[in-house]
């Protein structure tokens, strides 16, 4: 019987290490392709082996492809972006799961719902919409919430506010109403609750989405796209189409900048996978 | 305190949505002011269904999406997902490596898929013999070709993100239910059949949602790879070429994020409905 189990164990063993192996050879491809002089690889084919290997393709990406310009351009975006949803994201789910009004389930199926839409369903009028919209010069060079850091910001919190608010209105739901209303006897304002019991009460769930948004929002491409018409003002995965243009045939370089950019989410992903499964799952045991 | 994200996605999500139906019905070029809005009925469908070709395979490619998003990445997520929690050491490991592809941005899966289905300097054609002369594959280039080789590389991001949210549920499945299950005599078979597979219900409810959302959001990887033409269209790239560029035709436009809107609500409204249905009685 136990015989039987272990083999079974091995085979099972066997099968997860070929399959990863498998899951993992694009990555590895890409990585090999980046080490490798582009030189080289005309002459013996991308797919060989000999020739010189290095680390220049990412030194070189780096400073030909201005990667440290767009990686500013990201952070510009990203950090805001994220910094805003969960804010207020935990307002929306605050009111949500700490009063109760007749509206609550209703309010927060528009936000979810909002989260769940295809964002090629809104982008015609909200493109028109932001071409409309006027801002000063020191926050838009166009003078429209068009082709702004601003107007990026904001389609993302409005976007991804949605799952945050119902990710934690849910955990919001399992903390004691009595806390509540213990500082309400002491005299503490709604917005005191939020912001000096509830929110920090939410402090693993917070983690977890804002890892989980952190490589959503970085990762935005479609928005990045349309919304942002200035090659040079895009964010980093955006931009990366514009390098393709120019360095087209070297694909060693591309791979290289690809892989840098990849850097940010691959190291939040290792460093904090903890939180970026539970953000995940968060949500969906709920649902 | 909910004024302000309520005004934001009233603003930025639900204006929009409802604009896009509104204008369907319109004709404006998108320059100049509303006064430029000329209503023309359904013109815009009808224009749509008769004189414009893309529209066709756009829908095709998009159902091929979601059937293949069904069969492929949906089971194979699930069966990872029971063989990972089957409590063995090293199962950390492997789910970190099935799991990575879900962290990197589909643009980028659009840059690797060029680096392995090229022609001549791709990994696949290179390592089968097809790299060369008359035996060429041209897996992005072939319109009845490219949809599967992009299929291919879209899969092997969702099956991870599918079996992540299987393992979350598996996890939750109450352990004492499988050993009294196993007590009476019930096979693995079984046990998965009687036991867990029911305990599963709410997670195959979000599958089937992200699974239905994720294919008709498909666009990243066909954008980076010829822009959503020859034999890669798809609706949401339709959109987008609507608006962007020099002929925006943002009535037209309208009309396919309408159709596009219409099939999402279609499975996000019921979705909605259940879960917060289930939050009332709770």
């Amino acid at each position: 019987m136990s015989g039987t189990l272990t083999a079974r164990r091995i085979a099972l063993h066997v099968f997860l290490g070929l399959t990863c192996l498998v899951w993992i050879a694009p990555l590895l491809y890409a990585f090999y392709t980046a080490l490798r002089p582009y030189q080289d690889t005309q002459r013996l084919g991308y797919v060989s082996v000999g020739g010189h290997y290095g680390l220049g393709n990412f030194t070189d990406a780096w400073s030909q492809a201005q990667l440290p310009q767009y990686f500013l351009n990201s952070v510009l975006i990203t950090v805001p972006a994220l910094v805003l949803t969960l804010l207020l994201a935990g307002m929306v789910a605050f009111v949500v799961s700490r009063y109760t009004f007749r509206i609550n389930v209703a309010l927060l199926m528009v936000f979810t719902a909002g989260n769940l839409l295809p964002q090629q369903a809104l982008i015609t009028p909200l493109y028109k919409l932001y071409q409309l919209v006027p801002l000063p010069l020191w926050l838009s060079d166009s003078g429209k919430l068009d082709d702004s850091f601003l107007g990026l910001v904001l389609v993302h919190v409005a976007f991804q506010t949605g799952f945050c608010a119902f990710v934690l209105s849910n955990y919001m739901k399992t903390i004691p109403g009595e806390l509540g209303e213990a500082a309400l006897m002491d005299g503490a304002s709604a917005w005191r609750q939020y912001w000096q019991i509830i929110m920090p009460l939410c402090r693993p769930v917070l983690a977890a989405l804002a890892t989980l948004e952190f490589t959503w929002i970085y990762n935005d491409f479609f928005w990045a796209t349309v919304l942002m018409q200035t090659g040079s003002k895009r964010p980093i995965t955006a931009a990366l189409n514009n390098l393709t243009g120019e360095f087209f045939v070297n694909n060693n370089l591309i791979s290289a900048a690809a892989l840098i950019v990849a850097v940010p989410t691959l190291v939040v992903f290792f460093a904090l996978q903890k939180q970026f499964v539970s953000g995940l799952t968060l949500g969906a045991n709920k649902g | 305190m909910a004024g302000v994200p309520l005004l934001l996605t009233t603003a930025l999500v639900w204006l929009p949505a409802l604009l896009s139906v509104v204008l369907s019905f319109a004709s404006w070029p998108g320059i100049g002011g509303v006064e430029n809005i000329h209503w023309v009925g359904l013109q815009n469908y009808r224009n749509i269904l008769t004189i414009y070709p893309p529209f066709q395979p756009a829908v095709e490619h998009n159902l091929i999406w979601l059937v293949v998003f069904f069969c492929v990445p949906a089971p194979v997520g699930l069966f990872l997902a029971t063989q990972l929690d089957k409590q063995m050491r090293g199962s950390r490991l492997y789910q970190s490596v099935l799991f990575l592809p879900v962290v990197l941005s589909l643009a980028l899966i659009g840059f690797m898929t060029e680096l392995i289905f090229s022609p001549t300097q791709g990994l696949l054609n290179n390592l089968t013999g097809h790299a060369r002369g008359s035996s060429v594959v041209d897996w992005l280039g072939d319109p009845h070709l490219n949809i599967w080789a992009v299929l291919l590389m879209a899969c092997w991001r969702q099956t991870g993100y599918v079996m992540i949210m299987y393992l979350a549920g598996l996890k939750s499945v109450d352990p004492s239910l499988k050993e009294a299950a196993a007590l009476d005599g019930a096979g693995g078979r079984q046990t998965f059949r009687h036991v867990v597979w029911p305990a599963l219900r709410p997670i195959n409810v979000v599958v089937l949602v992200i699974t239905v959302i994720e294919s008709l959001r498909a666009f990243d990887i066909v954008y980076v790879i010829n822009r959503g033409t020859n034999g890669l269209e798809l609706l949401s790239v339709l959109v987008t070429d609507n608006i962007v560029g020099e002929a925006s035709r943002i009535g037209f436009g309208s009309a396919l994020a309408t159709i596009l809107l219409v099939i999402s609500m279609a499975f996000v409204i019921p979705y909605l409905f259940s879960t917060f249905r289930k939050e009332e009685r709770g």
